[in-house]
């Protein structure tokens, strides 16, 4: 056993098992939990498939191209969410659906595909990317056992205090949180999608973080933005609107 | 027929997940990658871009989103 190989890859992995979490968690309470975690399942099936197949061959799997994609598509989608989100909060007001008040007009009375696949993406990449670092670290010191348990425990710490956030995050209202999670996805989807592409983040992983303060002060503001706007068009519509007394005949 | 249907299904399915309502957003994000790539490749520092993208786009999609409901 390695203590410097576990605690390494403990650390190392980390940032990506927050990303997973984070966004199982977001599809599970904006959405649904059953597709969240049958997307988070499918996506570790598909994780160990790859990792069966190609063991230490790991180190040699081009992530570029993967992250470009899952976050280029992730990018698409986010900014329709975070869009939503603002449109809806500027018509609604930021306390509507409190509790199990349903707001959500996206879902589909059937199987939700949509937050299946968010789910499954962000699985089967941050995974790799957590296998991929296992391989790497384990190998170069020779020791594979010591970094898979550190990558194990740092899934079962993350994923724990995912679920112990669970009943925090479902108070607030489902209004506000279609709106941070769709900051939350934007900033996943930017910062996967540079990285793709090899963009040089400045504070590295921490991009993650000035990126969601980024869009989630552009949204606020954006809210205030909108409701501005639809004032603005009010007394238009006040003069379309027929008097209910007739007046003015 | 049926094989057709789930083919034809599949590809709607991420129409929708890329365009949604607006697809200029999804435009603007398939413009703002390419070109963040060729900064890239020139050496020229390109984290700025997508995000500024990605920010305008959803400005410019909110502005006619509003307009379009005073019609």
């Amino acid at each position: 056993m390695s203590t410097s190989v576990l605690v390494s890859t403990f650390l190392a992995t980390t940032i990506e098992v927050i990303e997973m979490v984070a966004i199982v968690v977001a599809v599970g309470v904006t959405r649904s939990w059953r597709v969240a975690l049958l997307g988070a399942a499918a996506g570790l099936v598909l994780l160990a498939v790859v990792i069966g197949v190609l063991g230490t061959a790991l180190q040699g799997v081009p992530l570029k191209p993967v992250r470009l994609v899952v976050g280029a598509l992730l990018l698409a989608f986010g900014s329709q969410w975070l869009r939503k989100g603002i449109l809806l909060v500027s018509r609604d007001g930021w306390a509507t659906g409190i509790g199990e008040e349903s707001v959500d007009d996206d879902v589909p009375p059937g199987f939700d595909w949509t937050g299946f696949v968010l789910s499954f993406k962000g699985v089967s990449l941050e995974g790799l990317e957590v296998a991929v670092i296992v391989v790497a670290f384990g190998a170069a010191s020779d020791a594979i056992g010591s970094a898979a348990i550190g990558a194990a425990a740092s899934v079962i710490i993350v994923g724990a205090l995912g679920l112990a956030s669970y009943r925090l995050v479902a108070r607030i209202p489902r209004r506000a949180l279609q709106l941070f999670v769709g900051a939350l996805l934007t900033t996943f989807g930017t910062f996967w999608a540079g990285e793709g592409l090899s963009v040089d983040w400045p504070g590295g992983d921490l991009a993650l973080v000035w990126l969601g303060a980024f869009y989630v002060a552009a949204a606020l503001l954006l809210v205030s933005a909108v409701s501005a706007w639809r004032r603005g068009i009010a007394p238009r519509h006040e003069i379309e609107r027929p008097s209910p007394a007739g007046a003015g005949r | 027929m049926i094989l057709w249907r789930w083919i034809r299904a599949f590809l709607l399915f991420w129409v929708d997940y890329i365009f949604g309502d607006d697809w200029t957003v999804a435009a603007v994000i398939g413009v703002a990658l390419l070109a963040t790539w060729g900064l890239v490749q020139a050496d020229v520092p390109a984290w700025w871009l997508l995000p500024l993208a990605v920010l305008g786009a959803t400005v410019r999609s909110l502005h006619a989103a509003v307009m379009r409901e005073r019609r």
